[in-house]
């Protein structure tokens, strides 16, 4: 965990601007990013400027998604340069070279940009308050900046930084700046409401699918019904023959065709008229096919372990064996901002806007696409109706470039949700299966995860908990090859590997008849006195999650008639968390889960408001698609095509109470925009145990009235 | 095509349109109103939900040859001020995280405040049906319950 100050490696430059202020600009190294395509390279980064007047204008560099970083990164820069937070004003930053890596993804923002920014808004500070002592002729030891003045201790007199702007741009910049001390926050640490609230609900233009702009046309596109087809021929004679249509075009390379009209409703109209025929080209899959696939994987081990401790099959064969298999379906992000982009490629020109995480893969892609060089792209990022892993995907930027220039007119293409649940890159599907042995001393002696996973990487963590605590202990991952597309989702691998995992522990905890959370201390206690190879979580942080949920849900006391509790944990993007649910089971014996408990370990805590609510969030998220969602696949084409089938929590579904505690830390910010969701699922699971004596080993639970 | 004359958030405005054109479409392409959203065309999220006469309506099921002298509000006209009790409930208790469904969330709060002033739990769980992908709820009910008690109903 990176939390020392940043190297005087850093190359700093400084540019005056029009109207006398300063800009200063940052190149850092980013931290690693799990999902980041682009190699960790010093970058420019992020600026603060300030106009004569007064004017803060703090840029911020990382796509907004609703995890809150265009709330949260401001913070920290407003922090250190010492201006009172409603004196700011905060611009979502196009995509440039020098913002370094604008990456949405990984819990990545607020961990790999805390360090920096924090140094660039200190920089300021320090240049306005050399440029005031420099003006009085003061000891600048003497003088200390405080809400956007800095001030002479002597005298009491006092410049605002909107009359020090001129001249502290003339300075040149030190290299070697003081941070303030924690202690002396007064934004850091507080509660600050999304910055774009006031916009939201009155409901002003913000989204990428809210674009106007002069000869704009609407398309709506006809994609391949299924995967494994592509695109033979078609007949526009019909669709011509829509009002408000004005073009049809196809791009064969994106294996789609696009009807551009004068509003959504007539492109949408046209799209039904289209004569589209398409011929199989790959194999046409169905779920059924890729869950018996996975049975025969996990009917044999792997060559090649991820992780082999001690001896598994000898230790299996001393005790009864515990086995278990546990099944999760393929997701869909479904954003509820259908994907949509702007594109107006002309004149040699390439003009984008719109939702994406990764802007700069997004750019590149557009550039191979169009055959363009990249530096005649233009790209900036609205606020996002959603992300959760769909955007770092370039699929919908790079279709409406393509449309755009084979049409030669600026074009909003808006996908409905039908297109979108079916060119998903999906949360792909899993089965595990656990073989597991108890000793004569009450431990579990023996832990074998057989795992697979429909082509993607990771079916399993093989350091996570609870490796490293269980002498013998074996995990081998399994990919069934397919044509499905599939891809990050909200805690990538975590989101489905802890539901197994964390239920699997409670069934060994039933047979051991040991209390769900004193087993994992128990087992966090060997990894620390007695382990077996290294893992990836700290003990002692994930102590401190599960002791404090364990205070706050009064966990083993509680008397409450018809409640049943559950518990699961686990550690992602550098964070604990620690759930307990508390299921209700009505007169009518219906169950529903009315509160939760969550505590999370994440380093400081920039925005307790947005913080909490994205551990609210990644809860009632992760709930949500554990009771009621799922994607399946019948010859190629999923069989939800849309909210009917595809289903969502409401609220009557949704907890009363989710009740979020963060341990007190003075580490550097972990992740936070997916930890909360993983442990979830589990805890749902387990509880249901415990209020039904069934255990669900299969998602989506599907209980009560969907 | 055919020329329609509708009231939306108290002005009287002409619109030529197909008959069968949603409202939803109606409201973003035609009258620029683009804080109406668009999620699942088929009545199911309720991103769309406007008032129609004060009753919340899904805006992407309901044709504009169906509005005929209905008066239609959407999230630009709750509140000329964007001042309404549920708005301001919204900000205080900090609602948003994307934000698109929120315009949806509130327009559907407000028609049941004018139904029932102050809702109970049971009352926010059976008349809140749109959906958040981002998990907004817990804050939704509370967003509402304040807003309650500032008077969301009277307004």
């Amino acid at each position: 965990m990176s939390n020392s100050t940043v190297s005087r490696r850093h190359f700093i430059k400084v540019t005056s601007v029009a109207g006398g202020g300063i800009m200063i600009g940052f190149n850092l190294l980013a931290d690693g990013i799990a999902v980041a395509d682009t190699p960790g390279v010093f970058n420019p980064n992020a600026y603060v400027s300030i106009d004569s007047k007064g004017l803060v204008t703090l840029m911020s560099p990382n796509p907004e998604i609703g995890q809150g970083v265009k709330t949260a990164l401001p913070m920290i820069l407003a922090e250190e340069l010492e201006v009172k937070w409603d004196k700011v004003e905060v611009e979502m930053a196009p995509l440039e070279t020098k913002y370094g890596n604008q990456m949405a993804g990984g819990s990545s923002s607020v961990r790999t940009r805390y360090m920096p920014i924090r140094q660039a808004g200190a920089t300021a500070r320090q240049m306005l308050t050399t440029a005031a002592a420099q003006t009085w002729g003061a000891n600048e030891a003497d003088c200390y900046a405080e809400n956007a003045f800095v001030i002479h201790k002597p005298t009491g007199k006092k410049l605002s930084y909107g009359e020090l702007a001129a001249k502290a741009a003339t300075l040149p910049v030190p290299t070697d700046v003081k941070l303030k001390d924690p202690k002396d926050f007064k934004i850091i640490g507080t509660s600050v409401p999304n910055i774009d609230n006031k916009k939201i609900v009155t409901g002003q233009p913000l989204f990428g699918i809210d674009t106007r702009r002069d000869g704009m046309l609407f398309a709506a596109v006809a994609k391949a019904p299924a995967f494994g087809k592509t695109l033979k021929s078609f007949d526009d004679t019909e669709a011509r023959k829509v009002t408000g249509v004005k073009n049809v075009v196809a791009v064969p390379s994106r294996n789609l065709v696009a009807v551009l009209a004068t509003s959504t409703w007539a492109a949408k109209k046209g799209k039904a008229a289209l004569k589209v025929e398409w011929e199989d080209k790959t194999p046409l899959e169905s779920t059924t096919d890729h869950f018996a696939s996975f049975a025969e994987l996990l009917s044999k081990t792997t060559d090649r372990p991820s992780r082999n401790d001690g001896d598994v099959e000898a230790a299996l064969a001393k005790g009864k064996v515990i086995e278990a298999t546990y099944e999760l379906p393929a997701l869909s992000h479904a954003n509820m901002e259908p994907l949509n982009f702007f594109a107006d490629v002309r004149d040699g020109k390439v003009d984008l806007y719109g939702p994406t995480q990764i802007p700069s893969r997004l750019r590149n892609d557009v550039a191979n696409n169009l055959k363009v060089p990249q530096d005649i792209i233009v790209l900036k990022m609205p606020r996002q109706g959603g992300g959760f892993g769909r955007k770092l995907q370039s699929d919908n930027g790079v279709d409406a470039a393509m449309i755009s220039q084979a049409a030669k007119v600026p074009v909003q293409m808006l996908w409905a949700r039908e297109d979108d649940m079916q060119n998903d890159f999906y949360r792909p599907s899993y089965m595990y299966k656990y073989r597991a042995t108890i000793g004569p001393d009450n431990t579990i002696a023996a832990w074998h995860l057989n795992a697979a996973v429909l082509a993607d990487r990771g079916a399993s963590i093989p350091s996570g908990f609870p490796a490293a605590s269980i002498p013998n202990f074996r995990v081998d991952n399994h990919t069934l090859p397919s044509n499905i597309q599939t891809g990050p989702w909200r805690a990538p691998t975590s989101n489905a590997v802890c539901f197994a995992d964390e239920s699997f522990m409670d069934e060994l905890a039933h047979e051991m008849k040991k209390d769900p959370i004193a087993l994992r201390l128990e087992l966090l206690d060997k990894y620390k006195n007695n382990p077996t190879g290294k893992a990836n979580y700290d003990v002692d942080k994930f102590k401190s999650v599960v002791d404090l949920v364990s205070q706050m849900s009064n966990w083993g006391k509680n008397k409450k008639p018809n409640t049943y509790y559950g518990f699961a944990m686990h550690y992602s993007f550098a964070t604990y968390a620690a759930h307990v649910v508390e299921l209700t089971k009505s007169p009518k014996g219906d169950l529903r889960v009315t509160k939760v408990y969550c505590a999370v370990n994440c380093g400081r805590v920039i925005n307790k408001s947005g913080a909490e609510s994205q551990v609210q969030g990644a809860i009632v998220d992760g709930l949500s698609h554990a009771m009621f969602s799922k994607v399946t696949f019948n010859k190629g084409t999923v069989e939800q095509t849309n909210f009917h089938t595809y289903k969502f929590l409401r609220m009557k579904h949704a907890p009363l109470d989710v009740v979020v505690k963060f341990v007190p830390s003075e580490d550097a910010p972990t992740g936070l925009g997916e930890p909360g969701l993983p442990p979830i699922a589990p805890a749902v699971g387990n509880a249901i145990f415990a209020a039904t004596g069934k255990r669900y080993r299969k998602l989506p639970f599907e209980l009560g009235n969907a | 095509m055919a020329t329609y004359k509708i009231s939306v958030n108290n002005r009287l405005l002409t619109v030529d349109a197909d008959a069968d054109t949603p409202l939803l479409w109606v409201l973003r392409d035609h009258l620029n109103l683009v804080g109406t959203k668009f999620g699942c065309g088929i009545a199911q999220c309720g991103a769309c939900t406007v008032h129609i006469n004060g009753t919340a309506t899904r805006s992407c099921q309901f044709p504009i040859a169906a509005v005929g002298n209905y008066k239609v509000t959407t999230i630009e006209g709750l509140s000329p001020t964007g001042t309404h009790p549920l708005q301001l409930a919204w900000e205080e208790v900090d609602v948003p995280q994307c934000g698109y469904c929120q315009a949806g969330q509130i327009m559907a709060a407000a028609a049941l405040l004018k139904k029932i002033p102050h809702p109970t739990d049971a009352d926010i769980d059976a008349n809140m049906t749109n959906i958040c992908r981002c998990g907004t709820h817990v804050r939704i009910r509370k967003a509402i319950h304040l807003a309650a008690q500032e008077g969301g109903a009277k307004k």
